[in-house]
């Protein structure tokens, strides 16, 4: 079939957030290189500005319809996709934020960072939007590559570049596992196309090459976003990156890892449901219950958190499980996850300074009465990562068992809601450091780190509102999930 | 005007008023939260003047839209039942802070922050009327009492905190799987979801389900109750607690476990209540003579107080699953009671433990004749306690065995002996207490109750006297509403299910 150009780029416009995202970083790494010393905080706000033009160019297509596909209907611009670049700007926008004093602080290379953060941004947004596997494929290497640099951007540091390693050798591994995937679905279908592929399901079910071929998918997105039994290299990675990226991970990567995720599973291959949805069912009950029953003994804060973003992935496997309902239930959980998680590492930043990270528990000893609006802010996302109301992580949660109660599979929901029990425990472990327990660390006052202040009130505020008035976001997310079809 | 949602939210408000106060000076902290505590008690005031008894039904409803999607709306109102149980909270809150005034040193702001939002939690589970709204309320009151007991506590109270939290959410948290499971009914009978109390009511349930649904809900009420054999953590909790928190935990916290049983697992699901009854009876009597005899041989005397609760609930629970109306007017007439008379109890030990800091029994000895004020307070506290007549603790006692008589008698005896233990653990403790020989050199130094400290306690046991001679207003107060509670349990369910049937179609 011969490519007709006109054709090909009439609807360009359906890549324009992702393309504004890596036009920022492109420009980021001009104005660093050609700019007299630029302030690294200028840096930081032109990528800012970046992903509000992203948000921008995504709340656009959103009001246009936002049934828009393009470049031979590889890319879409469905509602689906803009809900994750909006997502992403949001999340990218916090670790940015949280970045600015740190990279400061740190003496890391402005310039590098924010370029890499962004094009890693872009990935994402990208990889939400690819209706084409090879598409997904790409996109994902862009967002992977840039997370592998930042991991180990501390170059002094070597538990940081123990994390770029691991993370680079297992992350290759896994794509590789991707693109064999790819490789049986196109050798049984002709087609790397997601509509093609679901046609083709939708006729005669997976047959053994798909089946084989959904496995090796489910082992490269499973990588990605942390499930049991392909998450062993979580807990280091999170440990050693630099906290921001680890932030970014847990809230980016895992986003847009689930964006493809389910886009793949719902879309092209949701005519089989009934062939996959056990083996989730299993992945998602395992991926809670060993991520919550680790986390319990951890003494790190930040190894806690990576143990816990393990069990979310879990709690948002439920989601999945219960699609389509659960569909928008695990879009909502994404947003309050992202929320809440991306605040507590911006309060685990907040603890360290320059060579003293301060992530153990007994670093938070008598925080809540010394820094009381911090110890707040930490309160907040400890209760919303334990779903306890009235905060975002409860009505995710609540959203996600709901539908999976709907869709039959209480069993699961009881396993969620013990899992969640345990999670309480080391949850509270922390409130419990933070204000019965005795300790005089000194913290840098917050008032000197205006831009982490203010991700940290950002992420505490959306985390209080998602959970009080979750109204609007949550027809917001079943208009995104309804769109993927 | 919206008085009922106005008096849930004037605790949190104030709390967060309180919050924006500088720390300092803390006398002024002190009197602000007295008048944060006042002001929702005052509210509560309105609402018993708006309110007409005599009345069933729930009144003063107020219902905003909250999440359409899920069909759940922000619906409060009150009745009879829970009436009484706001007004025991709004009355008990500006005491708690009275008598912690003497009991807290550090951290006082936010002490008394967290108290409030805790009332904000209890008066909200009290008037909620959408199960999803309850149960955030219900949450809502377990961080403000993690922070109170894990920050203000004694030796053990991370211990005791954590082990309070980690019980109440085992429960809850199974309750929010059954509270799914009935707004998924709702839709699949009626076609749109809703978490309404009402429209929980009008479900119709298999047996099977019903057990379920009872066994999910009856947990989480259970352990908070508690009734025995999950009331391990009450000891702990309590003698952990500081003297506040004992008290809105005695006073308040168990009666949400009844008052749970009451509005929603027996209503709701009546056939399974029924199957559930005889073994209920019987773990509330083994509570009562268990909780009894335990406490006879405490030395520590907040423990004795505790152990006397899981008691004193036991008849409470007894009176409700007799399924007669007397008994369960008379269960709701004893969860005032023990609200008063144990939270009473718990301020007497505050008291003198902020003087000795001690709280073994055997340290004191002949308070009566060094503390007089305090050993007559003490009296009847103790008495209104143990069920003397002419004060409150007789008249639930009473009302509650004479109905479980009629359906349960052989429980209704042994739970009498009940009673005569109470007497026994209680007349006891008072011999060793307040008579005697003074044994201990600092029991002569005791200083008595001052003003503040009578101020509080007078209201509290005066109340005690009113509610022992003058019963009747109480019990019209809620009498129709239980009897309306109760009356879906003897509706032959079969026969509900075959008249609802027409109109579902």
């Amino acid at each position: 079939m011969p490519l007709d150009p006109g054709a090909f780029l009439g609807r360009w416009e359906v890549a324009l957030p992702g393309l504004l995202v890596a036009a920022a970083a492109m420009l980021v790494m001009l104005v660093d290189a050609l700019g007299r010393r630029v302030e690294q905080r200028g840096l930081a706000a032109l990528g800012i500005l970046g992903l509000g033009a992203a948000a921008a160019a995504a709340l656009w297509l959103w009001a246009a319809g936002g049934t828009a596909a393009g470049f031979e209907d590889t890319l879409r611009a469905d509602r689906y996709a803009l809900f994750f670049a909006l997502l992403v700007c949001a999340g990218a926008g916090l670790t940015l934020l949280m970045s600015v004093e740190y990279v400061e602080e740190q003496g890391i290379a402005g310039g590098e960072y924010y370029a890499l953060l962004l094009l890693s941004a872009a990935g994402m947004v990208f990889m939400a939007a690819a209706n084409d596997l090879i598409v997904i494929f790409l996109a994902l290497e862009i967002m992977s590559v840039g997370v592998y640099v930042l991991a180990g951007i501390l170059r002094g540091d070597a538990r940081g570049n123990e994390a770029a390693v691991k993370y680079f050798l297992l992350g290759a591994f896994a794509s590789a596992f991707l693109l064999y995937g790819i490789a049986f679905f196109y050798g049984a279908t002709g087609s790397t196309r997601l509509d093609t592929i679901a046609q083709a399901v939708g006729h005669g079910g997976l047959t053994p090459m798909m089946l084989v071929g959904t496995a090796l998918l489910l082992v490269g997105f499973g990588f990605k976003v942390a499930l049991i039994p392909f998450h062993v290299w979580t807990p280091d990675v999170y440990e050693g990156a630099p906290t921001a990226i680890t932030a970014f991970m847990a809230v980016g990567v895992k986003a847009a890892g689930f964006a493809a995720f389910a886009r793949v599973f719902v879309a092209a291959l949701g005519g089989a449901a009934a062939s996959w949805t056990g083996l989730l069912w299993v992945a998602a009950a395992l991926t809670m219950t060993v991520g919550n029953v680790t986390a319990v003994s951890q003494t790190s804060v930040k190894r806690m958190l990576a143990y816990s973003s393990i069990a979310h992935a879990g709690y948002a496997l439920v989601g999945l499980v219960a699609a389509p309902a659960g569909g928008s239930a695990l879009l909502f959980y994404l947003v309050a996850y992202a929320a809440m998680n991306a605040g507590a590492f911006a309060v685990l930043i907040a603890l360290g300074r320059r060579g003293e990270p301060h992530e153990a528990l007994a670093d938070l000893a008598g925080l809540g009465f010394r820094h009381p609006l911090l110890g707040l802010a930490m309160t907040v996302f400890m209760l919303s990562l334990a779903g306890i109301p009235p905060t975002a992580g409860f009505v995710g949660k609540f959203y996600l068992f709901s539908a999976a109660v709907d869709a039959g599979y209480v069993g699961l929901v009881v396993i969620g809601v013990l899992n969640s029990l345990v999670s309480v425990y080391y949850y509270a472990g922390v409130v419990v450091q933070m204000y019965m327990a005795e300790g005089a660390r000194p913290v840098i006052p917050l008032g000197e780190r205006p831009a982490l202040a203010a991700a940290i009130a950002t992420a505490a505020v959306v985390t209080v509102l998602l959970g009080v008035f979750p109204a609007g976001a949550m027809e917001v997310a079943r208009a995104a999930f309804a769109s993927l079809r | 005007m919206p008085l009922v949602t106005l008096m849930v939210f004037a605790p949190l408000a104030g709390a967060v008023l309180l919050g924006l106060l500088p720390r300092e000076p803390v006398a002024g902290t002190r009197r602000a939260a007295l008048v944060f505590a006042l002001v929702p008690f005052v509210l509560a005031l309105g609402v018993l003047r708006a309110f007409h008894v005599g009345e069933a039904d729930f009144q003063l409803l107020e219902r905003v839209a909250w999440i359409p999607a899920w069909g759940i709306e922000y619906r409060v109102g009150v009745d009879g039942i829970s009436l009484l149980l706001v007004l025991l909270t709004a009355f008990l809150t500006p005491v708690v802070v009275l008598a912690s005034w003497g009991d807290i040193h550090r951290y006082d702001r936010e002490f008394y922050a967290a108290l409030l939002v805790l009332e904000t939690g209890m008066l909200g589970a009290f008037v909620a009327l959408d199960l999803f709204l309850f149960y955030v309320f219900w949450e809502l009151m377990l961080v403000p009492m993690f922070l109170l007991i894990g920050v203000w506590g004694g030796q053990r109270r991370i211990y005791a905190t954590m082990k309070f939290v980690l019980f109440t959410l085992a429960g809850s948290l199974l309750m929010l799987v059954a509270i799914l499971y009935g707004a998924w009914q709702v839709k699949a009978q009626t076609g749109a979801m809703s978490f309404a109390y009402d429209r929980f009511l009008a479900l119709r349930l298999s047996p099977r389900e019903q057990l379920w649904l009872f066994a999910a809900f009856g947990l989480a009420f259970a352990i908070k109750v508690p009734i025995f054999p999950l009331h391990t953590w009450l000891p702990d909790a309590h003698t952990e607690a500081p003297t506040g928190g004992s008290v809105i935990l005695a006073g308040v916290l168990l009666k949400m476990g009844t008052y749970g049983f009451l509005r929603f697992a027996i209503p709701l699901f009546p056939d399974a209540a029924r199957a559930a009854a005889p073994w209920l009876v019987v773990l509330a009597v083994i509570g009562i003579l268990y909780g009894a005899l335990v406490a006879t041989v405490q030395p520590d005397w907040k423990r004795l107080v505790a152990y006397s609760s899981v008691s004193h609930l036991g008849f409470v629970v007894l009176g409700l699953f007799a399924f007669e109306p007397t008994a369960a007017v008379g269960s709701v007439y004893q969860m005032l009671n023990h609200g008063l008379s144990t939270g009473a109890l718990f301020l007497l030990v505050g008291m003198v433990y902020e003087r000795r800091h001690t709280r073994e029994i055997a340290a004191y000895g002949g308070l009566w004749a060094t503390v007089p004020r305090f050993a007559v307070c003490l009296l009847v506290a103790m008495l209104a306690s143990v069920g003397l007549p002419g004060l409150n603790g007789f008249v639930g006692e009473f009302l509650i065995l004479l109905g479980s008589f009629r359906t349960r008698p052989v429980a209704a005896t042994w739970a009498t002996s009940g009673v005569i233990f109470a007497a026994l653990y209680l007349l006891w403790m008072y011999q060793r207490v307040a008579f005697g020989p003074v044994t201990h050199e600092e029991n002569r130094r005791l200083t008595d109750l001052g003003a503040r400290e009578l101020a509080l306690l007078v209201p509290v046991l005066g109340l005690c006297v009113v509610m022992g001679l003058y019963p009747a207003p109480f019990l019209r107060c809620a009498q129709p509403s239980v009897d309306r509670m109760l009356a879906r349990l003897w509706a032959p369910a079969a026969v509900e299910r075959i008249a609802a049937a027409p109109e579902a179609r």
